[in-house]
């Protein structure tokens, strides 16, 4: 029997494979396909102070290896959410986590102290790096300054794990996560998607209605695995990695490369089961690799 | 209606012409039952660059043989994969998807419009819609003569109205140019073909008062509502294609 479970401060995960926001809905969405409390935690849908419609249509483009989205936090806001969506995922035994947004950086702080109420909500995860939004988002996650003040301001007002999600759009990466860090984030993960586009050349005009999107899938896999490599060997908190994790062998990699965790994405997309297949996949590739615990391998390269 | 991820076996791949064919896939397990409109979602292996799976109609459905037929129609790097297709090969799906076109008031008028690849779920309506007692009629429209689908798959439900946009056989246009439309007043018309054709026949329905509902095809990435890549403006914001949708009644489309 390996041990899958770690911890993020207090915070106990039953295993370290997380689903990532935006990919996953608000879990029952998946409820037809997979047992959703087996899952170390889950990630919901971005979400924002006032209901947002998103982006218009296209929205998303596949490319070799990934695809392009755009879809702009469409979303219902919070005082929907805690109406409808907080009574359902509460019944699920396993860490729901809230991934909140903002164009100001009051809208992070009021969204925090919102979130911090519910009980049975554990942890944020703090998107400084959405890509497709005109205000905030990855503005907040490209500027060293900026980052830091929503980040310390937001650690004020919210006193369960705060997980600071970081965009792969900056020079260096690892200066964000020192950041998180520094300002008392208990996490970060990483990477968002990676700034794209692409062109229709049969329209003559850009393949999404904002032109450019996030890059997501197996193509951004290497340039994720690098920062998280970055990142890990940077910071003492827990990484928690993802970017194009398809399989076991990829969220294994991660793992190798310094993650604590790893979160799946646009996999769920094309494999909604994929989740707990690569739980029982760690699983028996720690078993066959003669290891007892997941933290034996996190940042096995660098020791 | 659960959701399932099943292994199907092709059965049968048959080819229409150079850009059609249909996909016979035969369940492992007992189909549930399946509404005319829904889709699945189709997944495509050794094609590299097919990254996302392929959201394809219900074309048709046999309980008795428990299978279910795609039509598909050779787009891209991935549906040229599907083309190639043996017997005995497996292909996975998630389905049923989305929601259904609903049953009209008995005794109703019915024309069912397909455009090209549109037809494929028409099919299935059509011959649930008979099933279930209704007398359909079809207005299909194809490029040309050597592009038109089951002709006479059609006939066998009702009766079928037919163009060409080079005129090669029935009547020269689009389905909309089509003098039925102007000789006659259906009750109620179900659409699904190109945007373009669907919008024509929104404007004439709308016209006319006539109830009307439209399959989307928009792009999407998973399929079951958690993606929202497949959006359509509608009177209730931004509805997603594979859960509110595929099938949508024009007074709610902003499009």
């Amino acid at each position: 029997m390996v041990n899958l479970g770690f911890s993020i401060g207090k915070l106990r995960f039953k295993n370290p494979v997380i689903t990532a926001s935006g990919t996953f809905g608000y879990g029952s969405e998946f409820d037809d396909f997979i047992d959703v409390s087996v899952l170390g935690g889950i990630i919901l849908k971005g979400t924002t102070m006032e209901p947002r419609e998103g982006n218009a249509y296209p929205r998303m483009s596949e490319t070799p290896a990934g695809m392009l989205n755009a879809v702009g936090l469409q979303n219902k806001g919070i005082d929907f959410f805690e109406k409808n969506i907080y009574p359902k995922v509460s019944g699920y035994d396993t860490n729901v986590i809230v991934n909140i947004n903002g164009s100001y950086i009051e809208d992070y702080i009021a969204l925090a102290e919102r979130v911090n109420k519910l009980d049975k909500i554990p942890a944020i995860e703090l998107n400084i790096s959405c890509p497709n939004v005109k205000m905030g988002g990855m503005a907040f996650g490209t500027n060293p300054d900026s980052a830091r003040e929503v980040i310390k301001e937001v650690r004020k007002v919210y006193s369960k794990i705060l997980i600071v999600k970081l965009s792969p759009n900056v020079t260096n990466i690892v200066d964000f996560a020192r950041i998180a860090e520094e300002e008392g984030a208990d996490s970060v993960s990483l990477i968002n998607t990676l700034l794209g586009m692409s062109v229709n050349i049969k329209t003559m005009k850009p393949s999404l209605s904002t032109i450019t999107g996030g890059l997501s899938g197996p193509a951004v896999k290497p340039v994720a695995l690098r920062m998280v490599w970055q990142v890990a060997r940077a910071v003492q908190i827990p990484v928690i990695g993802l970017g194009g994790i398809m399989s076991t062998n990829d969220a294994i990699e991660f793992f190798l490369a310094g993650a604590s965790a790893i979160e799946v994405g646009t996999a769920s997309f094309i494999d909604p089961q994929i989740s707990v297949k690569i739980i029982d996949g760690i699983s028996d590739y720690l078993a066959d690799k003669g290891f007892s615990d997941i933290r034996d391998i996190t940042g096995l390269i660098n020791r | 209606m659960a959701k399932r991820i099943d292994d199907f076996i092709i059965k049968e791949n048959r080819k229409i012409n150079n850009d059609f064919f249909i996909l016979e896939l035969s369940g492992n397990n007992y189909l549930p039952v399946l509404k005319p409109g829904q889709f699945v979602q189709v997944k495509v292996e050794d094609s590299p660059e097919t990254f996302l799976r392929r959201p394809l109609s219900i074309h048709d459905v046999d309980y008795d043989k428990n299978t279910i037929s795609l039509l598909v129609q050779i787009a891209g790097k991935g549906t040229r994969r599907l083309s190639k297709l043996k017997p005995g090969e497996i292909l996975n799906i998630i389905y049923p998807l989305g929601n259904s076109f609903s049953l009209p008031p008995e005794n109703s008028d019915i024309l069912l419009i397909g455009g090209g690849c549109g037809v494929a779920p028409l099919l299935f309506l059509g011959k649930y819609l008979k099933s279930n007692g209704y007398k359909p009629s079809i207005l299909i429209g194809f490029r040309n003569s050597d592009r038109i689908i089951e002709y006479d798959e059609y006939a066998a439900i009702g009766k079928v109205y037919l163009t060409t946009e080079d005129g090669s056989r029935g009547e020269k246009g689009f389905v909309t140019d089509h003098s039925v439309l102007k000789e006659h007043r259906f009750d109620n018309i179900s659409c699904c073909g190109p945007a373009s054709m669907m919008k024509a026949v929104d404007g004439y329905c709308s016209a006319n008062g006539i109830p009307c509902e439209v399959s989307l095809e928009n792009l999407m990435a998973c399929g079951f509502g958690v993606c929202l890549c497949c959006v359509v403006s509608t009177v209730s914001g931004n509805l997603c294609t594979c859960i509110d949708g595929p099938v949508f009644n024009i007074k709610d489309l902003k499009w």
